[in-house]
C-alpha cells in the first residue's frame, strides 16, 4: 500500500515529530514523503533512515500557507495513488490535515496515539488526556495526524531518492509580515523535559530557581495557568486543559497543586516529578517520583545535583 | 460586519470521564456541560469587541440538540445577537463542519471565529474544514486579531514562536489564549438574551467520516516513590538509572 507522510522541512533542520510520522507510515505501507521549500537534497534523504523510499519536494515556493500545502499534498497523492496520508499533528498538521481532508472526502483521525488495531481503528486521545478513543474511519481514503511524542522513532536504514515535482499549489492569500522565533527558547510542545512552576513560587522574582534548574538540564519551561493570567510568564507557557498539552520524557512541577485542569495538559508524560509543601497536594497521586518540600530549597538543591551529575557522566 | 461565532458544548471540566454500553458511549449522566471555554473566552469576546468598536453584527451558530440551548442561551446573555442552532446530534468534525459550512454559505459572513478545539475531543478538526468548504483562508491559533477596512491583521502561534500575518476577509480563524479576556454575562444580559432569537434549522444530512467505536481509560499509575528533600542527588539518579529521562 502506498502512503504519503507531508514532512515540514522549512527549519534549519527537520524536528524529531517528522521522523516519528515517517516512522508511523512506514508500518502502514511503502512510504513516500512530500515536503516544499528550499532544503537540500542530503538533509531531505536522511528521511530514508526512518523508511521513507522517496521524498518529492515542490521547490516552487517556500513556507506553511495551509492552502498551499494542502493543494501541495493532494496532487502528491494523485500521483503516487496514496489512499493514506500522515502528518505530525502538530501546529502545522492541525491546519492542513482537516483542509486536506474535505478536499480529497478522506476522514481524518487526529490525535492518533499509536498505530491502528487489527480491526483497523485508531487510537486518539480524548477529553485532554482523560481517555482514549478508537476512531473508525467510514471513507476509502484516510489522514491519520499522529500526536507527537506518541511513538519512538525507528531507524530502518536507507536513504531516500528526492524528486523535484509540481505540486500545484497555488498563490498564498495570507502575507506574512513577521516571524519571531525567541532564540534560546525550546520550543514547549517539542520538549523532551520540561520544568514548570505554579503560584507556589509566589512571585515573578523567584523565577531564577525554576530558570535555572531548566538551563542545567536542558529543559524548556511551563507554568500553571494563575501564573500566566497575572503575567508572571509569557502566556505560551500556560499548560493544561485550556493552555498548551505536553507529553515530554520529564515533567517536573514545583509549588503547582495539580488541580484536574492542569493535570489535563500533562498527563501523558512519562515521568512526572513533583515539589510541593503540601503532602496532600493532588498532583502527588498523577507523579511517579514526590519530593515533600519547600521549593525555595529543594530546586537549588536539585540543580546543585544536575550539576554534579552532568559533571560526571 | 457580519461575524459568526462558532459555538460548542463541552463537560465541565472537572467532569469525572466514564463510559457506558460496553465502553462504546461517553457516560453522560450527571455530566454538568459549559460553553467550550475556547469558544467562548476567546472567539466570542472578541468578535463582540470587533462589534462594539466597528458595528455589524455577531450570530452563534451550534451543531446540536435542544439540550444545547442552556450553553446557546450563555453566548446570548454574554452579547451575542442571535443564534441558529443545527438541529442534529454532533458525532463527527467532518459532519459538523458540512453542517455549518451548508448554513453559513448563505449568509455572506466577513469573519467565521471559533475556539482552537473543544476540551473534550481535542480535534482542532472543524475550522480547516470549514475554511475548505467556504474556500476561505484559515488562520489557526490567533492570539490576536485587528480589522481595518476589509484586511485582518493576526498573531498567530507557529511552532517556537509567534508570526503576524495579514488577509483579506472573508476568513475562518481559530482563537487561542490571547485573544481576548473572559466576560462575564450580568444581569442585564441574561435578561436580554431570553428575548433575543434562537432560531432552529434542520440538518443538511451531512456524512460522518469517522466514528468512535469503543473507548478505553489509561491504566492507573502506580504510587508515588517519595524523596527526602535533602537528598536530591538520590533523585537524579533515580531518574537517570530506573526512568532512564536524563
Ligand atoms: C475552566 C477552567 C480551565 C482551567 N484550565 C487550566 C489550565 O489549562 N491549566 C492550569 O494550570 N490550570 C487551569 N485551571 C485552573 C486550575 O483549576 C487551578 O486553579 C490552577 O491549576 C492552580 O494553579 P497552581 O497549582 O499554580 O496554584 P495553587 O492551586 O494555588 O497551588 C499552589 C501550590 O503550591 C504549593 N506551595 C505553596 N508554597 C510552596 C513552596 N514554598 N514550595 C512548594 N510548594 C508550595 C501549595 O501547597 C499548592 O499546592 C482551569 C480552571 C478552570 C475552571
Amino acid at each position: 500500500m502506498s502512503v504519503l507522510v507531508y514532512i515540514n522541512s522549512n527549519g534549519e533542520k527537520i524536528a524529531k515529530n517528522a521522523f516519528e510520522a515517517v516512522t508511523y507510515a512506514k508500518k502502514l505501507g511503502e512510504v513516500t514523503a512530500v515536503t516544499n521549500g528550499k532544503a537540500d537534497d542530503s538533509m531531505l534523504a536522511q528521511l530514508g533512515k526512518y523508511g521513507a523510499d522517496k521524498v518529492l519536494v515542490d521547490r516552487s515556493f517556500e513556507g506553511i500557507d495551509e492552502q498551499q500545502i494542502t493543494k501541495m499534498v493532494a496532487t502528491a497523492a494523485e500521483k503516487v495513488g496514496a489512499n493514506t496520508i500522515v502528518f505530525s499533528n502538530d501546529l502545522i498538521g492541525k491546519a492542513v490535515a482537516p483542509r486536506l481532508s474535505v478536499k480529497m472526502n478522506a476522514g481524518l483521525v487526529a490525535g492518533a496515539s499509536g498505530v491502528p488495531k487489527e480491526d483497523g481503528t485508531v487510537p486518539v486521545n480524548v477529553f485532554s488526556g482523560k481517555a482514549f478513543g478508537f476512531v473508525k474511519v467510514n471513507t476509502d481514503k484516510k489522514i491519520i495526524a499522529l500526536l507527537p511524542n506518541s511513538i519512538q522513532v525507528e531507524e530502518t536504514g536507507g536513504e531516500a531518492s528526492v524528486e523535484e515535482f509540481a505540486g500545484n499549489a497555488g498563490d498564498s492569500r495570507v502575507k506574512v509580515k513577521d516571524t519571531k522565533l525567541p532564540e534560546g527558547d525550546i520550543p514547549l510542545p517539542e520538549a523532551e523535559l520540561v520544568v514548570s512552576g505554579g503560584r507556589g513560587l509566589k512571585g515573578p522574582e523567584n523565577w531564577d530557581l525554576i530558570l535555572d534548574l531548566a538551563k542545567e538540564l536542558g529543559a524548556a519551561t511551563a507554568c500553571s495557568r494563575p501564573v500566566a493570567d497575572s503575567d508572571w510568564r509569557p502566556h505560551h507557557e500556560h499548560v493544561g486543559q485550556t493552555g498548551v498539552a505536553i507529553a515530554p520524557n520529564l515533567y517536573i512541577a514545583a509549588g503547582i497543586s495539580g488541580a484536574i485542569q492542569h493535570l489535563a495538559g500533562v498527563n501523558r508524560s512519562k515521568v512526572i516529578v513533583v515539589i510541593n509543601t503540601d503532602n496532600e497536594a493532588p498532583f502527588f497521586k498523577a507523579a511517579d517520583y514526590g519530593v515533600v518540600g519547600d521549593a525555595f530549597e529543594v530546586l537549588p538543591k536539585l540543580t546543585e545535583a544536575v550539576k554534579k551529575f552532568k559533571a560526571s557522566n | 460586519m457580519k461575524i459568526l461565532v462558532c459555538i460548542s458544548k463541552a463537560p465541565d471540566t472537572t467532569t469525572k470521564i466514564s463510559f457506558t454500553d460496553g465502553d462504546t458511549k461517553f457516560d453522560e449522566s450527571g455530566v454538568k456541560y459549559i460553553v467550550n471555554p475556547y469558544d467562548e473566552w476567546y472567539a466570542l469576546v472578541r468578535g463582540l469587541e470587533l462589534k462594539e468598536a466597528q458595528g455589524g453584527s455577531v450570530t452563534t451558530v451550534t451543531v446540536g440538540t435542544a439540550e444545547d440551548e442552556a450553553t446557546i442561551r450563555k453566548a446570548l446573555a454574554i452579547g451575542a445577537d442571535d443564534a441558529t442552532r443545527i438541529d442534529v446530534k454532533p458525532e463527527d468534525a467532518s459532519q459538523v463542519a458540512a453542517e455549518i459550512a451548508h448554513f453559513a454559505k448563505e449568509g455572506g459572513y466577513d469573519l467565521v471565529l471559533l475556539g482552537k478545539e473543544t476540551i473534550d475531543y481535542n480535534g482542532s478538526q472543524v475550522g480547516g474544514m470549514l475554511a475548505e468548504h467556504l474556500d476561505m483562508p484559515f488562520i489557526s491559533l490567533a492570539e490576536s486579531l485587528t480589522i481595518e477596512g476589509t484586511t485582518a491583521t493576526l498573531d498567530k502561534e507557529i511552532i517556537g514562536g509567534v508570526q503576524t500575518v495579514e488577509a483579506e476577509l472573508p476568513l475562518v480563524v481559530s482563537c487561542a489564549k490571547g485573544m481576548a479576556e473572559q466576560r462575564i454575562p450580568n444581569m442585564r444580559g441574561i435578561m436580554a438574551a431570553r428575548k433575543k432569537p434562537l432560531n432552529v434549522v434542520p440538518s443538511s444530512n451531512a456524512a460522518k467520516n469517522t466514528s468512535f467505536e469503543k473507548y478505553a481509560l489509561p491504566a492507573p499509575k502506580s504510587a508515588v516513590k517519595l524523596i527526602d528533600p535533602d537528598n536530591m542527588d538520590e533523585l537524579v539518579a533515580l531518574l537517570h538509572n530506573e526512568a532512564k529521562v536524563i
